[in-house]
């Protein structure tokens, strides 16, 4: 081994230049930033076209195409592409106050869950009564709210309190939420379905706005986004969030009572929520089961992170990922494919969404770039 | 030096491996049988319009058993007409939700003519979207409502399986009999464990004709239940076989849909007699036989109707006869000697009409037999709180007046161990 002994006979190597060093840039551009994403989601659709081709044979214009289809191919599918833009982005705004606190709930699921459930519930107990459908309507929207709320205040209160770990706790909450629906899908419908529907479920609809039941859903939310942004932005209580999630003992100092600022801002997440729960539930699928959620209480946590916690950029992201949903679903039904292959062109898109954020944080410094700027 | 050393002792290990794999086995083993014990005779060929579609909605996608035998059998359909790819649309993950009614909406907005759902939850919403498209044809497997909507538009479809149950309840009752003969078991140790899902009539249906098949052959047969309380529960399918065999239980069958059942069993060494499909691949040297719907005949049979403009029948249960009841190879490792005569003999007695599952005289329920002022009980439809009778000829008519399974008696010689499902 003569090299090592060489190598050793030298001594120790001089300091070099790493090949690329990173530093962290705050002051980008937003011309620029919207060029990276572009360009990612761009090289993304590349890859996935040859994905595609590789694996089925067909030409990756006529993939793109379906996936536009899939999304946006009649009326009907494009309302309903607009309504699950719109549920995601609902609950996206719903995590948002607690992510910009730095508090980690992965609840959204269970509290929109108990949303939904609380409407159910009102809509088969008040089936037989005589009280009038917009008296019901109001019913079933505060349940909503209130069992989205004490879902959310919950894990905030034993935080506060206890400094319990509020990831943990309202990760459980999802599962009870889960169970809770379970119980009374059996008790609603006997019959062995894992559903409680439209039959079950007679009372308590929200009405359709122009003949079209997606229409007031969205609306709604896009309300939302707009109060949302204005309660974060320009709000006593939004700045209070701001600084307790960067520092707890500032906020302290400068006299905020953090366990309250926690406390409140989980029960403005959990109220949104049920709101969302009941919007689904009341306003277009007229049933529970429960999966009704669909994992977006998790999915708009990516929404909300993304985004960077600003409500007008979660409509962007959202739309991003509702589109690759219908779209790479829309691929495996139109070319026969295991269903998992929607998922595998998802991750590859969202591999080179999440992948440019670097590109956006940090700056790389190539070692000859450098030498050129020594001189 | 020392990457020298390491390399030969690897290469040494690697060749041991190698000559040790080779060695392997010495007894031969017999296999499977040729073919299946029970196959549908080929379907008729026939033309289809160009303008043709069908959409198939199915709850979980190909890895599970129940969804693909279903997504199996729309293929073999497609593959027979010549449909091409844009014909015949699969949605899978289909949940028992709005989203049902929203992908029937969808594939009725893309000119299917025929939408068909595999699961049982997803009825209601496809009889919604069934009402608001009269000129298309929804077809529900499993489902129980067709008889009570009178719609010409919306059908439900299931097989008289408990005539495939009993079938591999006989292979299963032989090999039972093998056991007590070689002095393994006593007669009255012949206990039976079976897994289920849920305690709804369809489960209840399967795992009594299985018991009656099993006890047509080896009369000191008993059963014991476990229910999960779900379709597919891998761990909880596994406990519950696990459980049965420390219940003195010696060979094992299930109603459920994930592997958990037949693994547990080959690790166990206790005979398995499965159902879906083969499960010969998990259980080599402990599977018998498994028996299974087969929906081709019922894909062939409302795309043949559609084309040909007739009308679909509102309750359709296929049989032996169509096709739709079949048997897989049987095991010659595991399954006692004489099993294929036996099988072929009650299928003739079957195509015959000469055998009947539910026979009265075969079983009593409280130590009463059967009779025609028996009325189905809990979960079934209202149709038959009419007075419809359900026992009558010295059976129960299990199927005829709706296609799902509506037999949900506990007979005498099965024990549920747990009911909370």
């Amino acid at each position: 081994m003569p090299n090592k002994t060489e190598a050793l006979k030298k001594g120790p190597k001089p300091e070099r230049d790493p090949l690329v060093s990173i530093t962290r840039r705050t002051d980008i551009p937003l011309w620029l930033g919207i060029l990276i994403r572009a360009g990612a989601i761009l090289i993304a659709l590349v890859l996935c076209g040859f994905a595609t081709k590789l694996v089925t044979g067909n030409d990756p214009i006529s993939v793109y195409i379906k996936m536009f289809e899939g999304a946006f191919g009649t009326a009907n599918k494009t309302w309903f592409t607009f309504h699950e833009l719109a549920i995601l982005l609902g609950i996206s705004l719903a995590v948002t106050p607690a992510f910009r606190m730095k508090f980690w709930n992965i609840g959204a699921e269970g509290q929109v869950l108990i949303g939904g459930l609380a409407a159910a519930v009102c809509m088969v107990a008040f089936s037989g009564s005589s009280i009038s459908d917009g008296l019901l309507i109001v019913i079933m929207l505060i349940s909503s709210i209130f069992a989205g709320v004490i879902w959310g205040v919950l894990p905030a209160a034993c935080k506060a309190i206890w400094k319990t770990n509020e990831t943990l706790f309202t990760l459980l909450m999802n599962y009870i939420a889960m169970y809770l629906i379970d119980f009374f899908i059996e008790k609603a419908d006997p019959s062995g379905s894992h559903t409680v529907d439209s039959n079950t479920l007679v009372r308590g609809w929200l009405p359709e706005i122009a003949g079209q039941k997606y229409l007031l859903d969205i609306l709604l939310v896009a309300l939302l986004t707009v109060i949302m942004f204005v309660y974060l932005n320009y709000s006593k209580h939004g700045y209070e969030i701001s600084v307790v999630g960067e520092s707890e003992n500032t906020a302290r100092y400068v006299g905020i009572n953090v366990k309250k600022v926690i406390i409140r801002t989980m029960a403005v997440s959990g109220a949104i929520c049920g709101i969302i729960g009941f919007l689904v539930v009341s306003g277009v699928s007229h049933s529970i089961d429960k999966n009704f959620v669909k994992g977006r209480g998790f999915t708009a946590i990516m929404v909300s992170w993304l985004a960077k916690f600003n409500p007008f950029m979660m409509v962007a992201a959202a739309f991003l990922l509702v589109f690759l949903e219908r779209g790479s679903d829309a691929i495996t039904t139109a070319f026969d494919m295991n269903a998992s292959f929607s998922d595998i062109l998802t991750g590859i898109i969202l591999f080179f969404i999440i992948g440019c954020e670097f590109f956006i944080n940090y700056k790389l410094r190539f070692r000859s770039k450098a030498k050129k700027e020594a001189e | 030096m020392f990457k020298k050393v390491f390399a030969l002792v690897l290469a040494c290990i690697m060749v041991v491996a190698a000559l040790a794999s080779c060695g392997g086995t010495t007894t031969a083993k017999k296999g499977l049988t040729e073919k299946d014990l029970l196959v549908a005779d080929p379907l008729a060929k026939f033309e289809v319009k160009d303008d043709f579609k069908i959409g198939v909605i199915c709850l979980h996608d190909e890895n599970s058993t129940y969804d693909n035998n279903f997504i199996k059998a729309i293929k073999e359909v497609k593959t027979l007409l010549g449909l091409k790819d844009e014909q015949v649309l699969i949605k899978v993950n289909i949940a028992e939700s709005d989203q049902c009614a929203q992908t029937a909406r969808d594939l009725v907005e893309q000119g299917c003519k025929i939408v068909f759902a595999d699961s049982f939850g997803h009825e209601s919403f496809l009889l919604t979207v069934a009402k608001e498209h009269p000129e298309v044809q929804f077809c529900h497997a499993t489902g129980t409502n067709a008889h009570l909507e009178k719609l010409d538009n919306f059908h439900n479809a299931f097989a008289a399986i408990y005539e495939g149950r009993y079938l591999a309840g006989i292979a299963a009752g032989l090999k039972l009999n093998e056991m007590i003969k070689n002095g393994k078991i006593k007669a009255e140790e012949a206990v039976i464990g079976y897994v289920g899902a849920f305690t709804y009539a369809e489960v209840i249906s399967g795992l009594s004709s299985f018991f009656l098949g099993a006890r047509s052959v080896c009369p000191s047969a008993t059963m014991k239940v476990r229910f999960t309380g779900s379709w597919y529960d891998q761990s909880g399918e596994q406990e519950a076989a696990e459980a049965l065999i420390q219940e003195k239980c010696v060979l094992i069958s299930q109603h459920a849909d994930s592997l958990g059942a037949p693994t547990t069993c080959e690790k166990n060494n206790v005979p398995n007699v499965s159902y879906n499909g083969s499960t010969y691949d998990a259980g080599e040297n402990t599977f018998i036989i498994s028996s299974a719907i087969n929906w081709a005949p019922y894909f062939h049979y409302i795309i043949k109707q559609v084309t040909d403009g007739q009308p679909i029948a509102t309750d359709w249960t296929g049989t032996i006869a169509t096709g739709s009841v079949v048997l897989s190879q049987l095991n010659l490792d595991v399954a006692a000697e004489g099993t294929e005569k036996a099988i072929a003999d009650a299928v003739a007695k079957f195509k015959a009409g000469t055998l009947h599952v539910f026979d009265t005289e075969t079983f009593t329920v409280g130590g009463k037999k059967l009779d025609a002022a028996h009325k189905p009980g809990e979960g079934t439809d209202a149709a038959f709180a009419d007075g419809t009778v359900i026992v009558a000829d010295g059976y129960f008519h299990e199927s005829e007046y709706r296609s799902a399974p509506y037999f949900d008696v506990t007979i005498d010689g099965i024990t549920f161990l747990n009911v909370q499902f």
